[in-house]
């Protein structure tokens, strides 16, 4: 069972604890840059890789009948 | 008293045949799931014997409630991992097999996708001139028709359904804080569009009320099927209609965990006096799903109001200390009930100090955020059909399609931990002797349901093993019994059948 990404660490116990460490911030701030700089990549090329007629496909997506 | 919380997930996809003018969604769901069978597993039937969807909970039916159909005429395969996959209504469906634990279902979950891929690929080697059948897995076609993905717990049957249903309403109407899976736009009638130009849930418009048995029209936010497919003097299925499908593993994971939690906590009294309750439970899921500030404030029936990320808290404050008292044994263990704890503690507390921080790991900030930097990268205004085809696309399940793939969401599980469950049962449950039946004697299953398996030995009658109790025919009951089995004849011998 992979659990690479699941966190284990103990997480703080109260609300309250929001006095972030440094290293924490620190640590959020790479998470954030990181997020973001994925979210750029996949800006850059999701022209490619959306249908191509945005308005159309949308129009077409119907869905009767289910549950 | 809380049972184990054996659970599964069964998921509705939407369907298209992008280059097939006037296409059929039900036939297309026959060819693909027909294309799988033919291609990759083989077929064995699904036997309706036990299936009775119109059976309500509360004892009685309401009049003028349609009881759901049970079509036992469309494709109906039973696979190796103990899932079923059929055609329902016009979608194609894959119902995980029962599961353990939170976690385990959404592994059988993610490898539902990968067999309606495999399905996918199959179909189009098998359909002439280029044609594809096309899957996503959402829950709205954004012109007001819905589909589902459903939950299965299973509880006590002493547990009044009434004391379920009134406990766990307010946590359904908030749990959607991180279990949404986001929709750009509305489609309740008679909203302006500029008013939820983008909302956390894909399913909060279609529900209208409170408690009920239908899952198409007037859709409740608590379901009262009863159809346990178990033992009914001691099991009931807690068949939850209102969740939206997770792309996002940690998503599905969250809203499988918590709700087992709260469900357990609610069969051991742990919520009788708690002060949980809120007014306009329908008309609230929506004010919760509209509002991306997470500040809206609902009301308490104890007069008072409350916001659904504070009401959130609550039920983990009660579910910290239910842990210290009680244990998580029900709910796979206490490391487990740990680990769900921590991770909605964590949740919690991203979603009150910036809910954007979570675009890696929840559905509809991943979702929200991407929509937003298309719109700044253009210059789009809501109504831009782009931003509606972003919404779709992030539920496509082919990873060269997928947005959801390539915003590289944090996962639990591995491709290949995945792959090995779209073909190996789970080991805790009786899904682990169906699985294992239909894969060492394929021959002689002549069809299976969830509480039994039909066996087929050349000559009359059929004979139908039971298997009433979900904990029942799991590795460690009938791994060596079918390990020395060669034939389907000797199993039924040595099971006395």
């Amino acid at each position: 069972m992979a659990e690479r990404e699941m966190k284990k660490r103990s997480a703080p116990s109260a609300r309250e604890s929001e006095e972030a460490q440094p290293q924490e911030a620190s640590g959020k701030n790479k998470e954030g840059e990181d997020l973001k700089a994925k979210l750029d990549a996949v800006l850059d090329e999701i022209d490619e890789v959306l249908e191509d007629n945005a308005e159309e496909f949308v129009r077409n997506y119907v869905q009767k009948g289910g549950e | 008293m809380s049972i184990p919380k054996v659970c599964g997930i069964e998921t509705e996809y939407g369907i298209t045949m992008p280059k097939t003018a006037d296409a059929n969604p039900i036939t297309a769901s026959s060819m693909l799931i027909n294309a799988f069978v033919n291609e990759i597993s083989g077929k064995v039937g699904w036997d309706f014997e036990d299936e009775a969807p119109g059976h309500d909970a509360r004892g009685f039916n309401l009049e003028g409630s349609l009881p759901p159909e049970v079509e036992t005429h469309l494709v109906n395969t039973v696979l190796t991992n103990g899932a079923r996959f059929y055609v329902d209504h016009a979608h194609p469906e894959y119902s995980s097999p029962e599961c353990l634990n939170p976690k385990e279902a959404v592994l059988y979950d993610k490898a539902g996708e990968l067999v309606l891929r495999k399905a996918m690929s199959a179909a189009k080697r098998a359909l002439p001139n280029e044609q594809e059948i096309v899957v996503y897995k959402n829950n709205s076609d954004r012109k007001g028709n819905s589909y589902g993905c459903h939950e299965n717990y299973i509880m006590d049957r002493q547990v009044p359904f009434n004391k379920i249903a009134k406990q766990v309403t307010p946590f359904f109407v908030t749990r959607q804080i991180f279990c949404g899976s986001g929709k750009v736009g509305s489609e309740f009638q008679n909203i302006a569009k500029w008013e939820v130009p983008f909302q956390i849930s894909q399913r909060a418009d279609f529900f209208e009320e409170v408690v009920g048995l239908e899952t198409t029209l007037k859709r409740p936010i608590v379901n009262t099927r009863d159809e346990p497919h178990a033992d009914a003097t001691r099991y009931r299925r807690l068949h939850v209609i209102l969740g939206d499908a997770n792309m996002s593993q940690f998503s599905s994971y969250l809203k499988l965990g918590t709700t087992a939690l709260v469900l357990s906590m609610i069969e051991d009294s742990f919520l009788d006096e708690a002060d949980l309750a809120i007014e306009d439970p329908v008309g609230s899921l929506r004010k919760v799903s509209w509002d991306l500030s997470l500040s809206t404030q609902l009301s308490r029936v104890s007069g008072g109001s409350i916001s659904a990320l504070d009401l959130q808290w609550e039920f983990l404050r009660l579910a910290q200390k239910y842990a210290i008292q009680r244990g998580t044994e029900v709910i796979g263990g206490d490391e487990f009930g740990e680990e769900i704890l921590l991770n909605w503690e964590e949740t919690l507390q991203a979603l009150e100090a910036d809910p954007m921080s979570l675009a890696d790991r929840l559905d509809w900030v991943a979702k929200y955020q991407l929509v937003l930097g298309y719109m700044d990268r253009h210059g789009l205004e809501w109504d831009d059909p782009k931003l509606a085809a972003i919404d779709l696309q992030y539920h496509d399940i082919r990873p060269e399609k997928s947005l959801f793939y390539r915003l590289g969401i944090r996962s639990i599980w591995s491709d290949s931990e995945a792959e090995l469950a779209t073909h190996s049962p789970p080991r805790g449950t009786r899904a682990y002797f169906r699985g294992k039946c239909l894969e060492k004697y394929p021959r002689n299953v002549a069809a299976a349901n969830w509480d039994s398996i039909i066996f087929d030995l050349g000559r009359d009658p059929l004979r139908r093993v039971p298997m009433m109790d979900p904990l029942r025919g799991t590795a460690k009951h009938v791994d060596e019994l079918i390990d020395r089995c060669d034939t389907a004849q000797e199993l039924l011998d040595a099971l006395g059948t």
